[in-house]
């Protein structure tokens, strides 16, 4: 479903990924994780090209994201993304941040976009504040409002860059089910994560970066328990023992 | 000692509200013709077009660096010359064009004020950039642009009274020719600062009225 080959990137100097390549299958669910700096953000972001790439490929649904030829635009609805901050638009309500772009995108109507986003919201527990101004809702609620608006599109893969990263401990746990559950349905997903419990439980694959590089990928049992570079012993020890 | 006359104005109540309705005119329309310019011109400012930013920043820097007055005189006599604009509408053009280039750089910091992400999440929904603008930026912008906007309608009814010196016809005009007959000066131009507090101050609470709505909807 997705495939990024030979992928490069650099700021000037400055390599934020180098050589990066990774499959992965229609309904995998795989974790990105690593230290900060790593690149985790910039890959997922090249994903959907909020970043441009140096050179290599990325393919999504058979669609080469970073090619000129491609109409970006409609790639990108095949694409949901979630992002740490939640970016939702503070001027619509949840219900109409969850309309808006099937109905200037897709040119839905109102009634067909709005029954779609209520159907999203009820399913997320958010069935009484489809006229909530995102002020009016919790760090948890902003973050399933923002994964129901890019449900909304009927995306092919869903793409999660630290999306409880920014949420107070008490709310984690709403959000985590949200993503569990589209795991369970057989959404393809890839989640930036510093959950490790959570990666550990719903991912088919680990996939471990550190300096702009992948340096292990591994089913979740064994790279928690038993992981082969030094590199994510190092990460793992620090990351788990307190 | 000077003898107080206040007879002055109620005798000629007919030139103050002729020169004050004129005053609006010309400021309305003005307005009217600033916004365009200053939306396109700011958006200009920020735009990805090397030729536009370029004619945009020229345009902005230049006006923003010659008085009000010189560019009304400049504007009357030289594009004058070409266009026939008569002072009517060369003092409509000249605050236009003056205020074109405050509004400007209004829109483009009301544009850059809101936050990247926005574009981002809109641009990850499959959003055109232009779309995005449309629908998810310009709405936003146009909230944070509201109040120093405001201040800028009241900066150009203010500065409407220097179209005098291009013999438009307005309030200030009138007040002048009313003086040079009557020789009761502070009567006169005490008056015409009333008249001109009393349209701005009108005009900040109208708008103060639209803020609190915007703002409501928001909250």
């Amino acid at each position: 479903m997705i495939s990024i080959k030979n992928v490069n990137k650099s700021f000037g100097a400055h390599h934020v990924l180098t050589d990066v390549s990774l499959e992965v299958p229609k309904s995998n669910v795989v974790a990105l994780i690593g230290p900060s700096g790593a690149g985790k953000s910039t890959l997922i972001r090249t994903i959907n090209a909020l970043e441009p790439i140096n050179n290599g490929e990325i393919i999504v649904d058979g669609i080469s994201i970073h090619d000129k030829k491609t109409d970006i635009n409609k790639a990108r609805l095949n694409i949901g993304f979630v992002f740490q901050s939640f970016n939702l638009f503070p001027f619509l309500t949840a219900l109409e941040n969850v309309t808006i772009s099937p109905m200037k995108v897709k040119g839905l109507s109102k009634e067909e976009a709005e029954k779609r986003g209520k159907e999203l919201l009820i399913s997320l527990g958010l069935g009484d504040k489809f006229d909530s101004y995102p002020s009016r809702l919790s760090g948890g609620q902003q973050q399933r409002v923002a994964i129901a608006r890019a449900l909304a599109m009927d995306p092919q893969v869903m793409l999660f860059d630290e999306p409880t990263s920014a949420l107070d401990p008490e709310m984690v746990t709403e959000v985590l089910d949200a993503i569990r559950k589209l795991a369970k349905e057989g959404m393809t997903m890839v989640v930036v994560t510093h959950e490790m419990g959570f990666a550990k439980e719903i991912c088919d694959e680990i996939v471990f970066m550190a300096d702009g590089k992948i340096v292990e990928r591994a089913a979740p049992e064994k790279f928690f328990t038993n992981p082969d570079t030094q590199r994510a012993q190092d990460f793992l020890s620090k990351v788990l023992n307190h | 000692m000077y003898q107080y006359d206040w007879s002055v104005i109620s005798r000629n109540m007919d030139v103050f509200i002729e020169g004050a309705l004129k005053t609006i005119e010309i400021s309305a329309l003005a307005i009217l013709i600033a916004i365009p310019i200053g939306i396109i011109f700011g958006m200009g400012r920020i735009s990805k077009n090397v030729i536009f930013r370029l004619i945009s920043s020229i345009y902005v820097e230049i006006i923003r660096g010659v008085p009000l007055l010189v560019l009304l005189i400049w504007i009357f006599f030289v594009l004058g010359q070409f266009l026939k604009l008569g002072s009517y509408w060369g003092a409509i053009w000249g605050l236009a064009i003056f205020a074109g280039a405050f509004i400007a750089e209004i829109v483009r910091s009301g544009i850059q004020g809101v936050p990247k992400g926005q574009m981002e999440a809109a641009r990850s929904l499959g959003m055109s950039h232009a779309k995005a603008m449309t629908h998810i930026i310009l709405p936003q912008a146009f909230r944070r642009v509201l109040p120093p906007l405001a201040s800028q309608f009241i900066m150009l009814i203010k500065d409407s009274s220097l179209v005098s010196v291009i013999a438009a016809t307005e309030l200030t005009l009138n007040a002048k020719n009313l003086v040079a007959t009557s020789f009761r000066s502070i009567e006169v131009w005490t008056f015409v600062a009333l008249i001109y507090f009393i349209m701005t101050f009108s005009l900040s609470l109208i708008i103060r009225y639209f803020e609190k709505r915007l703002s409501k909807s928001e909250a």
